[in-house]
């Protein structure tokens, strides 16, 4: 080996060590971040610098992707890069360094260049794919979800058979919900303005309420089949990790089951004309007991506001 | 010898005006595709101006008092607001445009690569001279459409287009009758057109007018770059005219391929523009991937690491840029197997791309550095399309993309390789090959402080952009909710001190111009090797009558 090889080598020994140091303190940190995340769900937080808290096994596992592997992963190679960068600066700038060498070659470490990245692209491929299909993949009572456990199916989770359907339907500016298994009874959810707000929902966050929520069971799996009526839009809600073109002509399948009742707000994610902005996703989880009720107000007389009613009533 | 000049004087070289608007000329239409890219980059610059402004607090400010003042609606009234949130629209969207069409494409391609590619490769000029005249005269007139678009009626109450830079219908259609989505259309097909003629102008060029004993594989590595770009534009934006057409179609003639009442899809429209689309982004960081790459070799006084390897990684980037275009479509319900498909391709992408990264440091390495204004922007954009690549590779995964996909996350990534990388490779070739160009220095203290004030101006506008989309805020949005609105202002901030460093800039080149500082043939000293250091500063007005011979 040459002199020059051996220098690389003993530079890329020293790099490993700081890498894994800096692994072995920047994963507990993300992971610590999320703990103490703000306990507000379903909204963004002033200040965030992260994912909203998740309450589905489908957002678990985005999660545990993009905060334990890919945020770590690619905070090391911009830290790397960023060393190097400064390394060479100060080690090879004319003063310190004033005869350049030559060199425009070095096999080993174009071999290692090259296959390092291909070995750090298959470690992040592993799991991808699994979250991907969980994504894509309506559970059918069996199947287990990969939940936070990104690398082992194993430690999954079962999530119920989807049990509710809903139709979403985007509109120019507004959604408007279709709940199949209630006769297709159906209302439309359109935001309110401050001043309704403040009349009707204190408190709730401006751009983010809306008359009539999405209502839904707690724990339980609800299919959402996405269309649009005019232009595209997107159905999002950040907290449960779904978001879903709403496209005319085309019927695009998502689901999700959310575990902690509370309200969850997503935003249109297409952009669909001046009132793009102003056209956001609510939905209101329930117990199984609230939802039954409303469900049941619902189905009846067709009537939103009645069932809406009942809810209130009902804490 | 004797009648070359003989000839050569027969040919008189227009004067005056003539001489711009006639020009068969490659450095003078080089010229004046960069003052055409400053002048665009001002106007897209201050565009985003006033989003930022808009969006550095909660609510509704900005727009309806601008939609009052162009459009004449009754001050804060209920038309006037709509009009103003339309106004955003169109104002992202000219944005988008002008800043991909007008801006990052006519500096890289048609201004350096017009000045530069024929100097590096030892050509007299380029191979098709009037071509190249109609190549740039042909962008103002699709400026002008698109300017002029702004005031047509888009969609009934509001003026302009604003359906995004990707005009997916069917808001591009039916969701905006009126004239100025024709405009707009037009704008992009002679846009395109220009495009085109200018990349099969390159591909002859660079083919057919290498010097003697210049074989492929000595060319500089900013003329490959060139190729390889010529050949991502000349496949890809054919593929924009037609899907375009369709929608001139479908909008005016009654055909219905993106309308799904008449059999058509409008995902269809996403594949066709993305087709284009993901090669276009290559395009635009491919010939900055060039220049870099001479930069970092002229100051380390030490040549390009891996020659080869960085030529075959920007063929291969090239190659596999065409394949990997429905990961901007994770969202739209392609299928699974397709989704799988794409995350492969896209990943693979990254290899090449940290081939290139990783050659640069090994360019500097055992180098001998001088950190010349050229030279810290090339450093700059190492580091910006670093961080800009890195959340690629996020995106990449289309398991991250569904939270991602249409966030601001998205917005970062991509002002992170382009406002950053892109432009931040045309600042550093500015300020290497101006002396070349027009024979005079700049001031360096002046460009290392617009390095710096913009180096700090970028990252604060868009580094914070990462945590609002991945705590949820979609992009293209006039108006937010409250917990939106720390990281925004921050960024609005970052505007203002990337607006000081582009007055720095503009003051740069009054300065120069007005000191006239001679500049010398080679003002970078030894490290500078390719052909256009052996010329004077500036160079004749036709250079290499005798060809210089490559050993
Ligand atoms: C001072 C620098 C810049 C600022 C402050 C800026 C700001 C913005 C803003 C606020 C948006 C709208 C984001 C949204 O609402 O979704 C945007 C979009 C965009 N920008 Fe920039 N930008 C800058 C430079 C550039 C450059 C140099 C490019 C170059 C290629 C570029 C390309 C784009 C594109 C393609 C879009 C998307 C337009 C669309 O959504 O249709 N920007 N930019
Ligand atoms: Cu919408
Ligand atoms: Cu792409």
């Amino acid at each position: 080996m040459s002199q020059r090889e051996t220098d690389v080598s003993k530079l890329l020994a020293r790099l490993a060590i700081v890498i894994s140091a800096f692994i072995a303190w920047a994963v507990p940190t993300t992971a610590f971040a999320q703990e103490t995340g703000d306990p507000v769900t379903g909204q963004p937080t002033d200040g965030a610098i992260g994912f909203q808290p998740s309450v589905t096994t489908i957002m678990d596992s985005t999660a545990a992707f993009h905060n334990g592997l890919l945020m770590p992963i690619i905070t090391v190679i911009t830290i790397f890069v960023t060393a190097l960068l400064i390394w060479v600066m100060v080690r090879y700038n004319s003063k310190a360094n004033p005869t350049p060498a030559r060199f425009t070659h070095n096999t080993l470490i174009e071999i290692v260049w090259t296959v390092v990245p291909i070995l750090i692209l298959i470690v992040i491929a592993i799991p991808s794919f699994g979250v991907l299909t969980d994504q894509m993949t309506t559970p059918d009572g069996e199947r287990k979800y990969l939940g936070s456990s990104i690398f082992s199916r194993e430690n999954g989770e079962q999530v119920p058979a989807a049990e509710i359907t809903v139709t979403a339907t985007g509109y120019q500016w507004y959604w408007g919900y279709e709940y199949n298994d209630l006769d297709g009874a159906s209302f439309d959810s359109i935001m309110l303005s401050d001043e309704e707000i403040a009349a009707t929902k204190p408190g709730q966050p401006r751009l983010l309420a809306v008359d009539n929520e999405l209502v839904v069971p707690v724990n339980t799996t609800v299919r959402v089949l996405v269309t649009a009526a005019d232009v595209i839009h997107a159905f999002a809600v950040p907290a449960f990790g779904v978001k879903t073109d709403a496209v005319p002509g085309r019927i695009n399948e998502t689901w999700f089951n959310a575990r902690k009742e509370g309200l969850y707000y997503g935003q249109c994610s297409e952009l669909c004309g001046k009132d793009h902005a102003f056209m956001p996703l609510a939905v209101r989880v329930v117990s199984k007991e609230e939802y039954a009720a409303w469900a049941e107000k619902l189905k009846a007389e067709d009537d939103v506001e009645a069932a809406n009613m009942t809810l209130a009533s009902l804490n | 010898m004797a009648t070359a000049t003989a000839d050569h004087d027969a040919h008189a070289n227009p004067t005056g005006w003539k001489r711009y608007v006639y020009s068969t000329n490659h450095k003078d239409i080089g010229t004046m595709y960069l003052i055409f890219a400053i002048v665009a980059g001002i106007i897209g610059g201050a565009l985003s101006g006033f989003m930022r402004w808009e969006l550095a607090e909660p609510g509704i400010q900005i727009f309806p008092g601008l939609a009052s003042m162009v459009y004449g609606h009754e001050w804060q009234s209920a038309a006037a607001i709509d009009a103003g949130k339309h106004m955003y629209n169109v104002f992202t969207t000219a944005h988008g445009l002008i800043m991909v069409f007008f801006v990052v494409m006519p500096a890289l391609i048609g201004g350096y690569s017009n000045w530069f590619v024929p100097l590096m490769i030892g050509a007299p000029d380029m191979a098709f001279p009037r071509m190249n005249n109609i190549s740039f005269w042909l962008l103002p007139p699709a400026f002008i459409l698109l300017l002029m678009s702004m005031f047509f009626e888009g969609p009934p109450g509001g003026m302009g287009t604003g359906g995004g830079w990707t005009v997916y219908p069917p808001l591009s259609t039916t969701g905006q009758p009126g004239p100025a989505m024709d405009f707009a259309i037009l704008s992009l097909h002679i846009a395109g057109a220009s495009s085109i003629l200018g990349a099969i102008n390159f591909i002859t060029t660079i083919f057919n007018m290498r010097a003697p004993g210049m074989t492929l594989h000595k060319m500089p590595l900013f003329p490959w770059a060139i190729l390889v770009t010529a050949f991502l534009l000349l496949l890809s934006l054919p593929v924009l005219a037609g899907a375009i057409t369709m929608l001139l179609t479908d909008r005016n003639f009654g055909t219905t391929f993106f309308t799904p009442d008449g059999g058509g899809d409008p995902i269809l429209f996403q594949h066709l523009f993305w087709f284009f689309g993901h090669p276009e982004v290559y395009i635009m960081i491919l010939p900055g991937f060039g220049v870099v790459s001479h930069i970092v070799a002229t100051f380390s006084k030490k040549p390009v690491f891996g020659y080869l390897a960085m030529v075959y990684a920007m063929v291969a980037i090239g190659f596999v840029g065409f394949i990997v275009w429905a990961h901007h479509m994770y969202t739209t319900g392609i299928s699974l197997d397709t989704q799988r498909y794409f995350v492969f391709a896209t990943m693979v992408i990254a290899v090449p791309t940290g081939v290139k990264i990783f050659s640069w440091i090994a360019t500097m390495w055992g180098g001998s550095l001088s950190f010349r204004p050229p030279m810290q922007w090339a450093i700059g954009f190492i580091f910006l399309f670093t961080v800009g690549g890195v959340t690629g590779v996020v995106l990449a995964n289309a398991g991250a993309d569904r939270s991602l996909h249409d966030t601001y996350y998205v917005v970062a990534h991509f002002h992170y390789v382009l406002s950053l990388g892109a432009v931040f490779s045309i600042f550093a070739a500015w300020y290497y090959w101006y002396p070349k160009m027009f024979g005079h220095m700049y001031s360096e203290t002046l460009a290392t402080v617009h390095f710096w004030v913009m180096f700090v101006g970028v990252n604060l506008i868009f580094f914070p952009q990462h945590f609002l989309g991945l705590n949820g805020m979609p992009r293209r949005y006039i108006d937010y909710p409250e917990a939106f609105a720390w990281w925004n202002q921050v960024s609005s901030w970052g505007y203002a001190v990337t607006l000081v460093a582009v007055l720095v800039f503009l003051y740069t080149i009054v300065d120069a111009i007005m000191k006239k500082r001679p500049a010398g043939d080679n003002p970078w000293g030894e490290g500078a090797t390719t052909l256009e250091w052996t010329l004077p500063s500036p160079p004749p007005f036709h250079q290499f009558e005798t060809l210089p011979k490559i050993k």
